[in-house]
């Protein structure tokens, strides 16, 4: 019940929003009403593809593809890898946290995630038809670099965590070599 | 939609092969799958209960109105901000940008908007942080707002 103290408090805001705004109240209730319909059909789903990666997916598998040692081969696979799905970037959280638990590197999972987040295919299609290919290609390539700046930043500033967010989620329930 | 359905058969095509080589592996998987939604379960509630409320207040058309009229630095600073705390689907995003572009915004302003758009998510960031840590979501949406900039201005300077 502790888990749910924020969730409450945003209950009391809205409940406060619709005694004082009732328009902005509707609006947004419908909002969320929205999101929470397309979460609730969405995350069980990914939820169970991080189950299922989570078992059967090896370690060796992803510490050879996606790992420090995989090198610039594992960089443009997680770029590709990230460019073909559809769906909002949250999505991508428990996936990639999974793969950072198989031992992908930090450089790797950032470019994976703003890949999905910024340079999905559909999405690129969608801005070249209303902002130019022009404008397109050049947000794709400064995008892209700024990605791999990053990701080299943040293996640099989280190169220490002893015990990183991502071990925490989930208690592996079987040990794995 | 078509996440859904992309989404949907790898489950069940994945569900099924799991369940052929080895019923007691899957089971696992569900426990894994049931154990880390329920842990997840207050962020995804908040996160559902922000978006509401920004987006209930920041409308595609306030939204507009906001950027359309400044230009500049400000401008500029204010889209990044706008993106960052927003979360709006990219089928919307794009057509609001071409429209903004059209009513005098400059490119430099409508790149730092939708690249916060989509890279930096003030309203996911509970969830984020629930996932990776708080220290990762932090710096991933920090660099992620300060390269926005950059890519801004980088895209403004030779796009205009």
């Amino acid at each position: 019940m502790k888990a749910f103290k924020v969730p409450i408090g945003i209950l009391a805001v809205y409940i406060l929003l619709s005694l004082t705004l009732p328009d902005m109240a509707l609006s947004s209730g419908k909002i969320a009403a929205s999101y929470f319909k397309e979460m609730a059909l969405i995350m069980p789903p990914v939820f169970l593809l991080m189950g299922l990666s989570e078992v059967w997916i090896t370690k060796d598998a992803i510490r050879k593809w996606l790992g420090k040692g995989a090198g610039a081969k594992g960089t443009l696979f997680a770029l590709v890898f990230g460019t073909l799905p559809t769906g909002p970037l949250y999505i991508a959280f428990p996936l990639a946290a999974s793969l950072l638990r198989k031992e992908a590197s930090i450089h790797n999972m950032v470019v994976f995630l703003g890949a999905w987040a910024a340079l999905k295919i559909p999405q690129l299609l969608v801005e070249t038809e209303f902002l130019g290919l022009e404008f397109t290609a050049l947000r794709f390539v400064t995008t892209l670099g700024i990605l791999l700046l990053m990701g080299v930043a943040m293996e640099y500033f989280l190169k220490n965590e002893k015990n990183p967010g991502w071990m925490q989620e989930v208690e592996l329930p079987m040990k794995q070599k | 939609m078509t996440t859904l359905v992309v989404i949907y058969t790898l489950v069940l095509a994945g569900g099924a092969a799991s369940l052929i080589k080895s019923p007691q592996k899957t089971k696992r998987a569900f426990m894994v799958a049931k154990k880390s939604l329920l842990k997840s379960m207050p962020s995804l509630l908040t996160v559902i209960g922000i978006v509401g409320l920004t987006l209930g207040i920041l409308s595609p058309e306030i939204i507009e109105s906001l950027l359309g009229a400044e230009a500049g630095f400000f401008a500029t600073i204010l889209a990044a901000v706008i993106g960052a705390i927003t979360l709006i689907p990219s089928i919307v995003a794009f057509p609001l940008a071409g429209s903004l572009l059209r009513s005098g915004a400059t490119v430099m302003t409508i790149t730092a908007f939708i690249t916060t758009l989509v890279m930096v998510g003030v309203v996911t960031f509970p969830l984020e942080s629930k996932v990776f840590g708080k220290k990762f979501a932090l710096l991933r949406n920090g660099l992620s707002f300060v390269g926005a900039l950059i890519i801004a201005a980088i895209m403004g300077g030779v796009l205009s």
